[in-house]
C-alpha cells in the first residue's frame, strides 16, 4: 500500500500549515470559492493515490524537466508523490520490456480509473518517426487511452501538435485530441507549462474532477485571461512607451516589449502573476517579448520578434507588384481615355451660332 | 487543435493583408496615373502670377476655412476637422500603429499615450456621428448622399470601434477582436479606390490644379 | 448642322482633362460648396448644391475616363445621359449658376467647379440646351458685330460726343496706338460716359489709344454661353484687328467675363500666344497711378463702396488696384462683408442677367447683395464690370432702393488733376 499524503507530509518535513496555505492558494488559483478550501485540503489528504500513466511522445522533455525542477521539495513536488507514477521514461528505473510490462500492469490493474498525462505530439504523417518499443505513439496513445478515466495532455506539442506541428509538420504531427475522441481531454499548454498549473489541474482533477475548460479545452481558471492584460509591463504600453531594441534605454528601462514582437496581448496563460521558479520572474519580466507559447500553432503566428500589428506575408513583394499592376492599368486606362478624347475631338464639328438650337 | 480566432489573426495579418495592400495601392496607383495620364493642355495666356508656387501653396493652405463659411455649415466643418485629427492622431500616433507602418516601409516616430489616443478616437467616433446626423438632416447632404457616402462613413467607423474594442478588451476574445479590428482596416483599404477615400490622394492634385489656375491668373486661391 | 445630344457629349468629352478627373475623384459630397453659392444661400433649394450641376459630367467622365467606370459599363451599372438629363440641368447649369467662383474658393479639397461648369456648358450648348437669350445673343454677335446688334453707329455717335465732350480727338483704327480700347455692349448702350473718362485719363497720362469698328465689343457670347468655336471667332476679330492696328495692348474694359475671355481664355482658343499686351482698364489705371501719371485732386465725401465683380477679382486676380485708386479719391470708402476676393456675385453674371426664365431666381439671390448694402447703406456703389454695374442698378431699383452706381473709371475721371475740366454737380 502506497503512503497517503498526511503521511508523505510528515516524512518530508511539512507542516500542515503550509499545507493548508498550499491548499488556500490552489483554491484561488482555481478560481473556487475561499469556502471551499476545506474541501480541497480533506481532498487531498484523504485522496486515494491513483495511477498515472505518463507517455511522452514527439517532445523535449521539457515539460517533465518543468515539473519535477525544484531544488528543494516543494509542496509540487509532494503532491506530484502523491499519485502513482507507473510508467514514465525519464523517470522511471525499469527500462526495456520491464518498463512496458509495468505499464501494461497498470493498465490491466487500474482499468478505467487511471489518468493518461501524455506530452508531446503523435506523428501520424509517418507513424515511423516516433516510436516506443516498436509501437508507435499513436497506437500506444490509443491503447493506453482506452482504458484511461482522463487524458491531461501536458504542454503545447500534446495540446496542439506544438512545435512539431509547426509548418511544414514534416511528420505530420497532430496534438492528442486529434487522435483521442471519446475521453475528457484537459489540455495544459505551455512550452513548457508552469510548474503550479500542472500540480493545480492534477490536483483539481483528483478532488473535483475535471475542471472547466475553455474553447481550446484549456481549464479556464489559468487560461482565462491575457498575459498582457496581467504584465506589470502595462502601464508602459498604456502611456505608449515602448523598447524599441534589446539593448536600448527602453529596454533597460522595463518599457513594454510590444513592438519586439511580444505576444502578450493575444496570449492566454497565468505566466504574468504566477510566474516561474517559485514565483521569481517570467520571460517578460527577463526582458524577452511573450512568445505566445500557450497557443495553437504559436510558432507559425507570425514570427516571434514581429510586432502583432505587423502583417505576416510577404508584403514588400506585394506592394511593389501592385505599385507596378497599379501603374500599368492606369497608363492603359489613361490610353483609352486618350482615346475616347482624340475620338471627340476628331468628330467635332464646328459649331456656329446657328447650330446652338435644337431642330424644332 | 485550432484556435479560429487566431487562424483569422493569422489569416489578416497574412493572405488577406496582402490582398488588400495588393488592391489598395494598385487601385490607388491606377487611379492617379489615369488622372495624371488625362494631362492638361499648356496654357497659353501669359501667367500674371507663378501657377506653380501657388499649387503647392495651396495644397497647404486649402486646410484653413474661408472665412465666413464655418458658420454656415458648422457642423461639417468641425465634424470634419475632429474626425479627421482623431483619425490621424489614432492611426499615426499610436505605437502598434507605428510598428505597422514601420514593419511595411521601415519609417517610424514617436507615439503618444493611450489616454491621449483614445481621446482622439473618441472624438473623431462622436464627430462621425455628428457628420452622419447633417448627412441625414441637412437637406444639401442627404442630397448629395449617395451609396458611396455611406459605406465610406460605416468603413471609417469600423477600425476606430474595433481598435478601440480590441485594446480596451470590451467584450470578445482579443484575438478575435483585434483579427477584426485588422480586417475592417483592410475593408477600408479594399474599399479606398473605389470610393471617395480617394480623396485622401487625389486632394493634394486638385488643391494644386486649383491654386494653379488661380496663381496663373494672380488670383487668390 | 443642328443641336444634338451626340454633339453635346462629343463636346464634353473634348473637355475632360487631368484637373477634371482630379476634382471628381476628390469630391467628398460635404454640401460645402453650397454653402458658397449665392443661389443655395438664398433659396436653400439643395438642387442648387454647385457640385450637383456637375452630375451629369461626372457620370460621363466616370463612364469613359475610368477603367472602373468602363468595367462597370461592362456589367451593365453605367448610366448613359439622355436628352432629357440634359434638359432638367438647364435649369442648374444656366439658371443658377454665374460662374461667380465662390464655390471654388470654398471646397475643401480644392475643386475648380466653377472651371467644370464653364466646360459643362460647352456640352450643354452643342446639345441646344444653352437659354435662348444666349442663343440669340451668340447668333446676332456672329453675325453682326454685338449682341445687341450692330452697335457701329452707336459708336460713332458715343465716341464722337465724348470728343466734343472733352475736346480730345478720339481716332478710330490708329496705326501703332499704344492701345485699342473695346467696350462691353452695355457700355456702348447704358453707360457711354467712361469713353469720356478714358480720353481725359488717356489724354493726361500721355497714352495714345485707338478705336476701331471691326472690333469694338469686349463681350463674348461664346464664353458664357459655352462653346468654343463661338467664342473663338468672337475673341480672333479682336486679336485680327489688334495685330492689324499694330498696337501694344488691348485694353478690356470695365466688363467680367470679357476679360476672362480676352486675357485668359483667349489665347488658347486661337492657339497661339497674342502679339500685344491685354490689361484690364482698372489694371492700366493702377499702374498709370504707380508711374505718377495719374493724379487726381479733391476727395469724393459721399459713403462710397466698392463691388468687385467675380470675373474681375475672384477669377481674374484685380484685387488691390481698385482699391488703390479708390483711396486717392474717396473720402468715406466703406467695404462690405466678404469683399475682396469672396465677394458675393451681382446676382446677373456667367449669363443669368439676359436669361428670362433665371428671373425669379436671380432676384432672390440679390437678396444677399440687398443685405450687404443695407449693412453698410452707402450713397454710391463703385464697380468695375457694367454688367455688374447693370444689375446693381435694375436689382436696386426692383428693391426700391436709391443707391447711385457707377464705373470706377468714371469716377477716376471725375477727380482727375485736370485744370482744364469743370468737374461737379454743375457738369
Amino acid at each position: 500500500m502506497k503512503p497517503m499524503l498526511p503521511e508523505l507530509m510528515q516524512t518530508h518535513g511539512v507542516s500542515r500549515r503550509r499545507f493548508l496555505k498550499y491548499c488556500a492558494t490552489l483554491t484561488s488559483l482555481m478560481a473556487l470559492p475561499p469556502a471551499m478550501m476545506p474541501r480541497v485540503a480533506q481532498a487531498l489528504e484523504t485522496a486515494v493515490r491513483p495511477s498515472v500513466i505518463w507517455l511522452s511522445f514527439q517532445e523535449c522533455t521539457g515539460c517533465t524537466e518543468s515539473i519535477t525542477r525544484s531544488h528543494a521539495p516543494t509542496i509540487e513536488d509532494l503532491i506530484f508523490n502523491a499519485v502513482s507514477l507507473d510508467y514514465h521514461h525519464t523517470l522511471q528505473a525499469a527500462s526495456g520490456h520491464a518498463a512496458e510490462a509495468a505499464r501494461e500492469q497498470a493498465m490491466k490493474d487500474h482499468h478505467g480509473k487511471y489518468l493518461l498525462v501524455v506530452d508531446g505530439s503523435i506523428p501520424v504523417g509517418d507513424p515511423g518517426y516516433s516510436c516506443i518499443a516498436g509501437i508507435s505513439n499513436r497506437d500506444m496513445l490509443k491503447e493506453t487511452a482506452a482504458g484511461a478515466a482522463a487524458v491531461v495532455a501536458v504542454g503545447t506539442c500534446a495540446a496542439y501538435g506544438g512545435i512539431p506541428h509547426a509548418d511544414p509538420n514534416p511528420t505530420g504531427a497532430v496534438a492528442v485530441s486529434e487522435i483521442i475522441k471519446d475521453k475528457p481531454i484537459i489540455n495544459v499548454p505551455g512550452c513548457p507549462p508552469i510548474p503550479v498549473v500542472m500540480t493545480g489541474v492534477l490536483s483539481h482533477f483528483l478532488t473535483f474532477g475535471v475542471p472547466k475548460l475553455d474553447d481550446l479545452g484549456r481549464p479556464a481558471a489559468f487560461y482565462g485571461e491575457t498575459i498582457h492584460d496581467r504584465c506589470y509591463r502595462r502601464p508602459f504600453y498604456d502611456k505608449g512607451l515602448f523598447a524599441e531594441g534589446f539593448d536600448d534605454e527602453g529596454a533597460r528601462a522595463g518599457w513594454c516589449l510590444y513592438k519586439l514582437g511580444c505576444k502578450g496581448p493575444t496570449t492566454k496563460s497565468v505566466c504574468a502573476t504566477v510566474k516561474w521558479n517559485g514565483g521569481t520572474s517570467f520571460p517578460i519580466e527577463a526582458g524577452h517579448p511573450c512568445l505566445g507559447c500557450t497557443e495553437p500553432d504559436f510558432w507559425d503566428n507570425g514570427g516571434f520578434y514581429r510586432p502583432l500589428s505587423v502583417p505576416a506575408g510577404d508584403f514588400r513583394k506585394v506592394g511593389l507588384a501592385a505599385v507596378a499592376a497599379g501603374a500599368v492599368a492606369g497608363i492603359g486606362g489613361g490610353m483609352l481615355a486618350h482615346r475616347n478624347r482624340a475620338k471627340a475631338a476628331a468628330e467635332h464639328e464646328e459649331v456656329d451660332a446657328h447650330d446652338l438650337e435644337k431642330p424644332s | 487543435m485550432n484556435n479560429p480566432y487566431f487562424d483569422l489573426l493569422m489569416w489578416a495579418r497574412g493572405p488577406a493583408f496582402n490582398i488588400a495592400l495588393f488592391i489598395f495601392v494598385a487601385g490607388i496607383a491606377l487611379r492617379v496615373v489615369e488622372i495624371v495620364a488625362l494631362g492638361r493642355k499648356r496654357d497659353l495666356a501669359p501667367a500674371k502670377g507663378n501657377p506653380v508656387a501657388q499649387g503647392l501653396k495651396t495644397i497647404f493652405t486649402r486646410s484653413v476655412p474661408r472665412k465666413g463659411l464655418v458658420a454656415y455649415a458648422p457642423i461639417t466643418y468641425i465634424g470634419g476637422y475632429i474626425f479627421h485629427m482623431g483619425f490621424f492622431v489614432a492611426f499615426f500616433l499610436f505605437g502598434p500603429h507605428i510598428a505597422f507602418i514601420d514593419g511595411l516601409i521601415g519609417v517610424s516616430w514617436p507615439n503618444l499615450s493611450r489616454v491621449i489616443i483614445e481621446s482622439a478616437v473618441a472624438l473623431s467616433v462622436l464627430a462621425l456621428f455628428a457628420l452622419l446626423y447633417a448627412r441625414m438632416a441637412d437637406p444639401v447632404r442627404r442630397a448629395l448622399t449617395t451609396f458611396d457616402d455611406c459605406l465610406v462613413w460605416l468603413l471609417s467607423l469600423l477600425p476606430m470601434v474595433t481598435g478601440y474594442v480590441a485594446v480596451n478588451k470590451l467584450f470578445g476574445d482579443p484575438t478575435l477582436m483585434l483579427a477584426l479590428h485588422i480586417l475592417s482596416v483592410e475593408l477600408l483599404m479594399i474599399a479606398f479606390p473605389f470610393t471617395k477615400l480617394m480623396h485622401a490622394v487625389t486632394f493634394v492634385m486638385a488643391r494644386y490644379y486649383n491654386g494653379a489656375i488661380q496663381g496663373r491668373k494672380g488670383a487668390q486661391s | 448642322m443642328t443641336a444634338t445630344l451626340e454633339r453635346g457629349l462629343n463636346a464634353l468629352r473634348e473637355q475632360i482633362d487631368a484637373p477634371v478627373a482630379a476634382f471628381f475623384s476628390s469630391c467628398v459630397s460635404c454640401g460645402i460648396c453650397a454653402e458658397a453659392c449665392i443661389f443655395y444661400r438664398e433659396t436653400h433649394d439643395p438642387k442648387f448644391t454647385p457640385i450637383r450641376k456637375l452630375d451629369l459630367m461626372r457620370r460621363l467622365w466616370r463612364n469613359e475616363y475610368t477603367l472602373f467606370g468602363r468595367l462597370a459599363n461592362m456589367v451593365g451599372l453605367g448610366r448613359r445621359i439622355t436628352d432629357d438629363d440634359l434638359s432638367a440641368w438647364e435649369e442648374l447649369v444656366y439658371d443658377s449658376c454665374t460662374m461667380c467662383g465662390r464655390c471654388t474658393m470654398a471646397c475643401p479639397v480644392g475643386n475648380d467647379i466653377t472651371m467644370m461648369i464653364r466646360k459643362m456648358r460647352e456640352g450643354m450648348s452643342a446639345a441646344g440646351h444653352g437659354p435662348v437669350e444666349l442663343i440669340g445673343a451668340a447668333q446676332r454677335h456672329s453675325d453682326g458685330s454685338s449682341p445687341m446688334g450692330d452697335l457701329r453707329k452707336a459708336l460713332r455717335a458715343r465716341v464722337k460726343h465724348a470728343s466734343q465732350e472733352t475736346g480730345i480727338d478720339i481716332e478710330f483704327d490708329k496705326q501703332g496706338a499704344d492701345y485699342l480700347a473695346i467696350f462691353s455692349a452695355q457700355e456702348i448702350a447704358e453707360f457711354p460716359d467712361v469713353i469720356a473718362a478714358m480720353a481725359r485719363i488717356f489724354k493726361k497720362a500721355g497714352v495714345t489709344w485707338t478705336v476701331s469698328e471691326d472690333a469694338y465689343e469686349a463681350t463674348n457670347v461664346g464664353v458664357q454661353i459655352g462653346n468654343r468655336d463661338i467664342a473663338r471667332l468672337l475673341v480672333g476679330r479682336i486679336v485680327d484687328t489688334a495685330e492689324k492696328l499694330g498696337v501694344k495692348g488691348v485694353i478690356s474694359p470695365e466688363c467680367g467675363h470679357a476679360y476672362q475671355a480676352l486675357r485668359w481664355e483667349g489665347p488658347n482658343l486661337i492657339g497661339r500666344p497674342y502679339t500685344f499686351e491685354v490689361v484690364h482698364i482698372i489694371e492700366l489705371l493702377d499702374r498709370l497711378r504707380a508711374q505718377g501719371k495719374l493724379k487726381t485732386t479733391g476727395k469724393d465725401t459721399t459713403r462710397l463702396t466698392f463691388h468687385d465683380p467675380c470675373q474681375i477679382n475672384r477669377r481674374g486676380g484685380i484685387d488691390r488696384e481698385p482699391r488703390n485708386l479708390l483711396n486717392m479719391v474717396a473720402d468715406d470708402f466703406i467695404e462690405t462683408d466678404d469683399a475682396g476676393t469672396m465677394n458675393w456675385c451681382c446676382s446677373g453674371g456667367g449669363g443669368v442677367g439676359p436669361n428670362e426664365r433665371a428671373n425669379a431666381v436671380q432676384s432672390k439671390a440679390f437678396n444677399m447683395k440687398k443685405r450687404q448694402f443695407e449693412k453698410v447703406a452707402p450713397d454710391k456703389i463703385v464697380t468695375m464690370c457694367a454688367f455688374c454695374h447693370h444689375t446693381l442698378e435694375a436689382q436696386l431699383d426692383d428693391n426700391n432702393m436709391d443707391i447711385e452706381v457707377q464705373g470706377l473709371t468714371e469716377l477716376m475721371a471725375e477727380y482727375l488733376d485736370d485744370e482744364t475740366w469743370e468737374r461737379g454737380p454743375e457738369r
